[in-house]
């Protein structure tokens, strides 16, 4: 089972995936993220999913679940750089992962947590 | 002395009237031509195509018969870019036997040979038939999909703000390029904001609607919002008796309104250039 | 063809790993290498989590009309779906979250096959084609 690293910089979490991850790992992150976000206090979690070629409903629900657990602790989620291909799979699946903000990238993510981003008017 | 199979019979026959024959098929041949080819380059393709026929019949290897079906695909394929329908081609093949049959027309000893052969140039016509066949339904296959690639434009409105204007109907085979389009210009540019004008769509059906909130959808996992526009009167009742809902996604009449609401949400306003009416 | 057990986690991930490299070296375009990679992906989970284990088979098909496909075939000897009807409809789990899975795939991929009885396992077919 991988463990994925948990970054804190400033308010915000930010988790990178880059690997093909197995189920264990996937429920892994989950816990480690909201283990953080009790410890930390942080208001933002950013999870970049720009190296991830599949996200099936397991996932799916995981990046959910996320953005559910983050509300209870008054924090955000964004996830970034998701894949056109991935997007359109996910689209076909029935997935609209509801509960969670998206953005192109980390930098556009950072906007949309520090209320910045265009999208908001 | 060898008997042999029917097959090796009548390779060792062909072989040994080799002149003859291909000499009788060429003038068969040439006569349906009709100076499309020379007679020069008939001869040598038949030649060519009378050794493949020979060692396929002897049994000999096993590469003669895919070789001489590469022979006749690439026959056929050289006839129809000349201008020549599949019959002429496929009659060229048959055209064969009957040179054969002249020669063997006396031999009753070869008919069950010559049966066999038959056969066997009968399946060469038709093969040169269904590679013709082939060859047009790739032709319309890519034809298709160009068609399919220029009507699916995406333009860029302005900075963040990209546009997909749709022409015709919209079916799955079309909203995946529509998407794929889409999204990898959303990557491409950093658009935050698309607008989607249907215009040019005929009918706005629950299938269709299906697949525009589909690629609103996908837009969406990408950090874009879109706005759909350009909903004609008549489409603007069709849907709203079908009873199709867009939820949150805007939707207004005309780019112009679209575009106004974009430029909005990207917090950009539009205001008169005052400076360029003092005079100087 | 390949064939593949299903028996941990890890196995999951090798048969998305031997699904990814078969489609692209089979001419699948990109879109439709990931659809097929997640529809695997669901599939070998629900062999794994609800049918106890079992096999996974990669193979390259060729149409009649001369396309490439890429056949997938996932057994198992668990329980089997009493109910198929209900289990294709979206949404629906045996309480452990059989939902989406198999409906979602069916949705990703050209041809879907599904067969089962309970008592006797499950066996799901899927076809994806290159255009």
């Amino acid at each position: 089972m991988d463990q994925v690293p948990i970054l804190k910089i400033g308010q915000t979490l930010f988790v990178s995936i880059q690997i093909d991850l197995q189920d264990d790992s996937v429920i892994r992150l989950q816990e480690d993220l909201a283990d953080e976000l009790t410890r930390t206090g942080a208001r933002g979690v950013i999870i970049d999913i720009t190296g991830v070629e599949i996200v099936d409903s397991f996932i799916g629900r995981m990046l959910s679940t996320i953005g559910s657990i983050s509300r209870l602790f008054d924090a955000e989620t964004v996830i970034v750089g998701m894949r056109p291909a991935v997007a359109i799979t996910l689209t076909e699946l029935g997935l609209s992962l509801r509960g969670v903000r998206t953005a192109l990238n980390a930098e556009k993510g950072l906007e949309i947590l520090n209320g910045k981003s265009s999208r908001d008017g | 002395m060898n008997v042999g199979t029917p097959g090796t019979r009548m390779a060792d026959y062909l072989r040994d009237h080799h002149d003859k024959v291909i000499g009788r098929w060429t003038e068969l041949v040439v006569a349906g031509v009709r100076g499309r080819v020379t007679a020069e380059e008939v001869r040598r393709e038949l030649g060519d195509l009378f050794s493949l026929i020979v060692r396929v019949l002897s049994g000999a290897d096993d590469h003669a018969a895919g070789e001489l079906r590469a022979a006749l695909d690439e026959l056929s394929r050289s006839r129809a870019r000349d201008g020549f329908t599949p019959s002429e081609t496929a009659l060229g093949v048959f055209s064969l036997k009957e040179a054969v049959y002249e020669l063997v027309a006396d031999a009753t000893d070869l008919v069950p040979e010559f049966l066999a052969f038959s056969r066997l140039v009968d399946d060469l016509g038709l093969r040169t038939f269904e590679a013709y066949s082939a060859a047009r339904e790739q032709i319309i296959a890519d034809q298709s999909t160009s068609m399919l690639e220029l009507s699916t434009p995406v333009v860029r409105l302005w900075d963040g703000i990209i546009a997909v204007p749709l022409v015709g109907t919209l079916d799955s085979a079309r909203t995946q390029l529509v998407m794929e389009k889409l999204l990898d210009t959303l990557v491409a540019t950093g658009a935050e904001h698309a607008v989607i004008d249907i215009t040019g769509v005929p009918t706005v059906d629950t299938e269709v609607a299906q697949h525009l909130l589909k690629t609103v959808s996908a837009a969406r996992l990408l950090g874009a919002e879109c706005t759909i526009c350009g909903i004609r009167p008549q489409v603007a009742q069709t849907i709203v008796s079908l009873g199709i809902e867009f939820g949150d996604i805007a939707t207004k009449a005309t780019l112009a309104d679209a575009l106004a609401l974009a430029l909005k949400h990207a917090g950009l306003k539009v205001v008169p250039a005052l400076w360029t009416r003092c005079p100087s | 063809m390949d064939e593949l057990p299903i028996r941990s986690g890890d196995d999951v991930v090798r048969v998305r790993q031997q699904v990814r490299t078969t489609a692209a070296e089979n001419g699948l375009s990109l879109v439709d290498q990931t659809k097929l990679v997640t529809a695997a992906s669901e599939l070998a989970r629900n062999t794994l989590v609800h049918g106890g284990g079992g096999t996974a088979l990669v193979e390259v098909v060729k149409s009649p009309s001369g396309r490439t496909g890429v056949k997938l075939r996932f057994t198992d000897e668990g329980p089997g779906i009493a109910d198929i009807g209900l289990a294709l409809t979206d949404g629906w789990s045996s309480g452990t979250g059989l939902g989406l899975g198999l409906s979602g795939s069916r949705r990703l991929v050209d041809e879907f096959e599904l067969s089962s009885e309970p008592g006797a396992g499950t066996s799901v077919v899927v076809v994806k084609w290159s255009r």
